[in-house]
């Protein structure tokens, strides 16, 4: 059962993503609460969001961005929780030490999550944004629909590159990145920009806070949904070219990462609850 | 000559650990201390021990889960650390209470997605499973979610998953382990099949029931506190207890008949037992016997009973460790 060749190595590393994916993909379908987790909780905060807007009396693409953020929000938390932290997880089940031993390797069962993680997140930020907008009337004027979706595209990339550098994280220290995770969620919301243009943060915080790559891809998609109307950040094309610097840059880091957590990690003995 | 299956040559393995009251030099935990061991391909081989003895602890190198502190371990002539990924290729792991898996899933979907892992295409994989799950008992249950499946369910689920990628060595930690009696009988069943099914196969099976080392393995080795104490064939190793085999004989009162000097007779203990004699008989070899009986019924003794009795794993650990193995669970669980 060797798979020495190349073409069979990657069709292997093929079929164990959609192997993966599978769990994340039909347990949206089976297990419904997280319409009501996943969908309408959210979108309460981001209601509320909305309504400190209106009463001050901002702009109506105010209302935009909010349910703009709500919606990657749903990214975010499918990274921490459901990646990130899913090696927690695993560990206490029994998972992980399953995944260490099958021969596709820990980056395709990590390829998997995201996928299948992905595709239920945006079933869930498109739900949230297909609600948001009929409930407030929100008007989007996408005038360059490819562009747009490169940055979508390059933004995923950068964010689940991330996710992936925390799994290795969490294949080492367990329940201590558990915490760290916990950790980051408020500061990572507040820093991205998810309810308002990270302009407003001024030039080296908003520089910092673009190490998460949402911030930029927010930044980039409102420019293109409000265009004339969005303070911007940076200029598009240099938001651009960051975000695929840091898509990059967290994907050789990430490869790298794994490498040595699971070296050490089999060293110190993490990979298992039961020796 | 084909290389061993698997292949350790002075193992040790420890663990780092914090000070505390129970360790208050904080001094590194040996789980293996200097194991050597050598498994040809197409053996069923056994390792028996206590809990904490370091049986998980030599899965885990084996299968690349841990690296070895010092020594060497081979899988098939691979290095365990720095031909792991060779080695995950061709072997595969059930250890028994596994929960593995993701209780959302049917039982089919389940060994689908290991099966992917694998790399094995969809259909001959659900093909595979099927029958798989036909031989372990399984089959009706396939469309059940794993997580309303019962203990016993489960483990013969995680022995399909197991058997999928059809490896050349599987290792089954405690496979029995908390199982009822016809679970684990079925289990026992289909693992001696297995292996008998292709020639090569291996297994390296840990347990620390006696009675399912005797019945299963080829050979086994003893281990106890992280060292190797005794390896062998199961009957050999009972033929090398003391006292070995011996016969059981219940008659009338002797008055005067000596059997310790006929020929074969190669030690006779008597004891009284509600007036009747119980005669303990150890022979050079078994027909010996005969000339036992011989005397009793030329001396119009009846007999009441007569049983061959053979030594059994647990002697041969009590010997060799100084304790039952159940006292060495708890003397390791502790109060």
């Amino acid at each position: 059962m060797s798979d020495a060749t190349p073409a069979r190595g990657l069709l292997r590393t093929l079929r164990a993503i959609l192997g993966r994916s599978y769990p994340r993909i039909i347990g949206a379908n089976r297990d419904k609460s997280w319409l009501f987790y996943d969908t309408v909780l959210p979108l309460l905060g981001t209601i509320a969001f909305v309504y400190v807007y209106k009463a001050l009396g901002a702009p109506e693409r105010f209302v935009g961005y909010v349910i703009m953020g709500g919606a990657t929000v749903a990214f975010w938390m499918n990274v921490m929780w459901s990646m990130a932290a899913q090696f927690y997880w695993d560990k206490q089940g029994g998972n992980l030490e399953l995944y260490m031993v099958v021969p596709c390797g820990i980056p395709a069962i990590l390829l998997g999550m995201s996928f299948g993680g992905f595709v239920g997140t945006v079933i869930r930020a498109i739900a949230i944004v297909a609600i948001g907008s009929l409930l407030f009337n929100v008007n989007y004027s996408v005038s360059q629909w490819p562009v747009f979706l490169l940055v979508f595209g390059i933004a995923i990339v950068a964010l689940y590159g991330l996710g992936v550098t925390f799994a290795s994280l969490f294949l080492m220290w367990g329940r201590e990145a558990w915490h760290m995770a916990n950790l980051f969620m408020e500061p990572v919301f507040f820093l991205s920009g998810f309810y308002f243009p990270v302009r407003a943060l001024g030039f080296w915080a908003g520089m910092g806070a673009s190490l998460i790559p949402l911030t930029l891809a927010l930044d980039a998609m409102r420019q293109l949904l409000f265009p004339g109307t969005h303070p911007p950040f940076l200029p598009l094309g240099t938001e651009l070219g960051i975000l695929a610097g840091l898509a990059l840059m967290f994907i050789v880091l990430a490869r790298f990462l794994l490498k040595k957590m699971e070296y050490l990690a089999r060293r110190e003995g993490r990979l298992s609850l039961r020796f | 000559m084909p290389v061993p299956a698997i292949e350790t040559k002075e193992l040790v393995r420890e663990y780092r650990t914090k000070r505390s009251p129970q360790n208050p030099s904080g001094a590194p935990v040996v789980a293996l201390d200097g194991v050597t061991l050598d498994v040809p391909q197409g053996e069923l081989f056994g390792l028996l021990g206590p809990n904490g003895a370091g049986k998980t602890t030599l899965i885990k190198v084996l299968v690349t889960l841990l690296l070895p502190t010092r020594g060497a371990a081979k899988v098939l002539g691979l290095d365990v650390v720095g031909q792991a990924q060779q080695i995950r290729e061709r072997i595969s792991m059930v250890s028994g209470g596994e929960h593995s898996g993701y209780g959302i899933l049917t039982v089919r979907e389940q060994l689908w997605m290991f099966s992917q892992f694998y790399g094995l295409p969809s259909k001959p994989a659900l093909a595979r499973i099927d029958e798989l799950l036909q031989v372990v008992g399984l089959f009706e249950e396939r469309h059940r979610r794993t997580s309303a499946l019962s203990t016993g369910m489960r483990q013969r689920m995680n022995l399909v998953r197991g058997l999928l990628p059809d490896p050349e060595v599987l290792f089954l930690d405690e496979p029995t382990v908390g199982l009822d009696v016809t679970a684990a009988r079925d289990i026992r069943a289909y693992i001696k099949e297995w292996i008998r099914m292709k020639p090569g196969r291996t297994i390296l099976l840990t347990t620390h029931y006696m009675r399912e080392a005797e019945e299963l393995c080829d050979r086994v080795s003893i281990i106890h506190k992280g060292r190797i104490i005794a390896s062998d064939a199961p009957a050999t190793l009972k033929r090398r207890a003391s006292g070995g085999t011996y016969f059981l004989l219940t008659t009338e009162t002797l008055d005067g008949i000596s059997l310790a000097g006929l020929p074969g007779v190669q030690r006779a203990d008597t004891r009284a037992l509600d007036g009747r004699m119980e005669l303990r008989l150890e022979l050079a070899e078994d027909g010996a016997i005969a000339g036992v009986v011989k005397v009793l019924a030329d001396s119009n003794r009846r007999i009441f009973s007569l049983q061959k009795v053979e030594p059994t794993l647990e002697e041969v650990f009590v010997q060799l460790v100084g304790q039952r193995l159940e006292e060495a669970d708890e003397r390791k669980a502790g109060p």
